[in-house]
């Protein structure tokens, strides 16, 4: 069984490129050229730089001592919320900006959820001294405030989406829509593992960073490279594939995709995905979609704006879809109680959509494992919501 | 020959109208389809709503939206249409983005195309690879009317490529957009026509998006075999007098 991408775009049944021909020379453009753009020496270089220099790669492993005592386990946490901007995001923008400009692209676009990867998307404009435009759910800019605010700080420009759910499948769309009226100019940074093919895989790649750090990291503290399971949330998925990536095909590590089950699977209010729903296609890739028996995409819910989405990846497709992976749903009063636990446990306040990852340790048989969390961002955009949620 | 190439045969400067399905009422399917058919209109486009639309602009994601609320789906919409051909002849395409489509079944969905006298089909996320697996054989076999969107930044080796395809007509996009952007065309967009009627098609073209008017639909009948007009029609037709709104846009147009 091969997990990564085919050389038509698909992992699997699911992936592919389900664009308008308006979007077809745009992504024509990218496909022909971004593995050999990213494989040049030059662009390695330059992306290694950024990443070390600015957003202060590598990102420690840490031995999670009093979370590992309390459930009995040995827990690593990998520190993505300690990269510049506060998530694993900015990995995947530098790559896509540095990539942009080897294509004389002149203007960015993104979308955001919990504005994370807006913020690293304005980020890296500001830093390379490109014009920025984000689309944001009106839902999101009420929750994700100062998420809102350092975008603009950072001089990028934030047009909500106002349509549907106004969240971030609707910001998604917005941004197609521009991308499809300013197709010469304009490269289109996509924030996580979906889209049409090249963009999962260009994505995992610019995140795989995160494993490729994993490998040595782990080998210095236990006498192998690999651990038994690897904890992630996956909203489209992109901090999951990175931190999956160089394990994919070592069968004895456990991947484990954790999604957000919102007020719980039954209520239907829930981004559970693997879950609840079924083959679709949404964004330009086949996938896993939730979706009503007439193929309308349905409005997913969650706490946390990063993974209000009802697709995911379709790497995660097929790795849920070939039982590689295991996905499991974690609902909004669950997480918020693991945010607050690493909090008091560890000194660490998770975004909540990170927080998601820490609350199945009860659920998995890890006593006395090595166990890796990907501790994808940090707390701050969410104190708000912790605020609201009290209870601590 | 199915209606559309027997209406290309015999007839030049085209007008044909989309519309989305189960808008503004739920049931006004077959009525819009009889006035415009009455009204001296030459094709049809019916739109099968979807949840989210992305080459569309705010006018038929609004048409869509209200449509799923009053609750259109495909197997309503194939209901709807199902005694069509007892009462007009006027070529019929459907046209929409494919997830409803798959979730319907590919085979059924041709099933019902065949059945109900639908002409040919417009889905502009279909790759071209999905429709040779998915539909080629059963639509040269019913001689159904496969139509591909080229656009401005579309290759001219790709337009070659899906002249090779398509049975019916090219869909030639205005410009590098989504639907409903109103302008006069530029003469980028003239040069742009002007070179795909250069690459002598095997088909006739039309030319859409954008065109709201007599003017635009005039201009663009320049280039092309005919024009099609979607967000301006939906905007001027009122559920409470449907029938007075849809004669007096087409009056304005013919
Ligand atoms: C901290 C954090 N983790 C995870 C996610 C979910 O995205 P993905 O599944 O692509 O990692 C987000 C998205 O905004 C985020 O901000």
């Amino acid at each position: 069984m091969k997990y990564n991408v085919n050389d038509k775009g698909f992992y699997g049944d699911f992936g592919g490129a389900y664009i308008p021909e308006m979007l077809y020379s745009n992504i024509d453009e990218l496909n022909k050229n971004y593995l050999s753009i990213i494989e040049e020496d030059s662009f390695s270089k330059k992306f290694n730089y950024y990443l070390k220099k600015y957003v202060g790669r590598p990102t420690p492993l840490y031995y999670a001592k009093r979370l590992s005592e309390k459930y009995n386990s040995k827990i690593y946490l990998k520190r993505e919320d300690l990269c510049h901007t506060g998530a694993h995001k900015i990995n995947n923008t530098i790559g896509q900006i540095l990539l942009a400009k080897e294509l004389n692209k002149k203007k960015i676009i993104a979308e955001t959820g919990a504005g994370q990867h807006g913020v690293a998307t304005a980020t890296v404009c500001a830093l390379m001294g490109m014009k920025c435009v984000i689309y944001m759910g009106e839902v999101d800019i009420e929750r994700q405030r100062p998420n809102v605010e350092r975008m603009k700080i950072l001089g990028a420009e934030i047009r909500p989406a106002i349509s549907g759910s106004k969240t971030l499948k609707d910001a998604t769309n917005e941004a197609m829509r521009h991308w499809i009226n300013n197709p010469d100019d304009t490269h289109y940074i996509i924030g996580s593992v979906v889209g049409p093919h090249p963009y999962p895989d260009m994505v995992a790649r610019f995140q795989s960073v995160i494993s490729e750090e994993v490998l040595y990291q782990l080998d210095e503290v236990e006498d192998r490279n690999y651990p038994d399971y690897i904890l992630a949330c996956v909203g489209g998925g992109s901090n999951a594939a990175g931190i999956f990536y160089h394990y994919l095909d070592n069968k004895k590590v456990k991947l484990i995709g954790i999604e957000a089950g919102g007020m719980g699977i039954e209520t239907k209010k829930s981004a559970a995905t693997t879950t609840l729903g079924n083959k679709g296609i949404l964004h330009g890739s086949k996938t896993l979609l939730m979706q009503d028996k007439n193929g309308q995409v349905t409005e997913p819910y969650s706490i946390s704006a990063g993974l209000d989405y009802p697709g995911i990846g379709p790497l995660h497709a097929h790795l849920f879809d070939s039982k590689r992976g295991k996905y499991i749903s974690v609902d909004d009063n669950d997480a918020m109680n693991a945010g607050l636990e690493l909090s008091r446990l560890e000194g660490i306040i998770p975004a909540i959509e990170t927080a998601h990852a820490f609350a199945v340790f009860d659920r998995l048989e890890i006593k006395n494992r090595v166990v890796v969390v990907n501790l994808s961002g940090r707390g701050d955009k969410d104190l708000e919501t912790y605020i609201k949620w009290g209870k601590y | 020959m199915n209606r559309i190439n027997k209406l290309f045969d015999k007839k030049d400067n085209i007008l044909s109208i989309y519309f989305t399905a189960g808008y503004p009422s739920l049931n006004d399917t077959n009525y819009i389809i009889k006035t415009l058919d009455e009204c001296g209109v030459d094709m049809i486009e019916v739109g099968m709503p979807f949840s989210d639309p992305i080459a569309d602009g705010p006018v038929i994601q609004n048409s869509n939206n209200i449509a799923i609320e009053n609750g259109i789906s495909i197997s309503l919409l194939f209901n709807q249409l199902s005694q069509i051909r007892t009462f007009t002849q006027i070529p019929i395409t459907l046209m929409g983005y494919l997830n409803p489509i798959y979730q319907y079944g590919y085979d059924n969905f041709i099933n019902k195309l065949i059945t109900c006298g639908i002409d040919g089909v417009i889905i502009p996320d279909l790759p071209l690879s999905d429709y040779k697996k998915h539909f080629k054989s059963s639509f040269n076999k019913y001689n159904l009317s496969y139509i591909s969107l080229v656009s401005p930044n579309t290759s001219e080796e790709r337009i070659k490529e899906i002249d090779s395809i398509s049975k019916g007509f090219i869909y030639v996009v205005s410009s590098s957009s989504i639907t409903g952007k109103k302008s006069e065309f530029s003469k980028n967009q003239i040069e742009y026509f002007k070179k795909i009627n250069k690459l002598n098609l095997s088909n006739p073209t039309i030319i859409g998006f954008g065109i709201s008017d007599k003017k635009t639909f005039n201009s663009a009948c320049k280039y092309s075999n005919g024009a099609i007009i979607g967000s301006s029609f939906i905007n001027s037709i009122s559920s409470v007098k449907l029938n007075e709104s849809i004669i007096q846009f087409v009056s304005n147009i013919k």
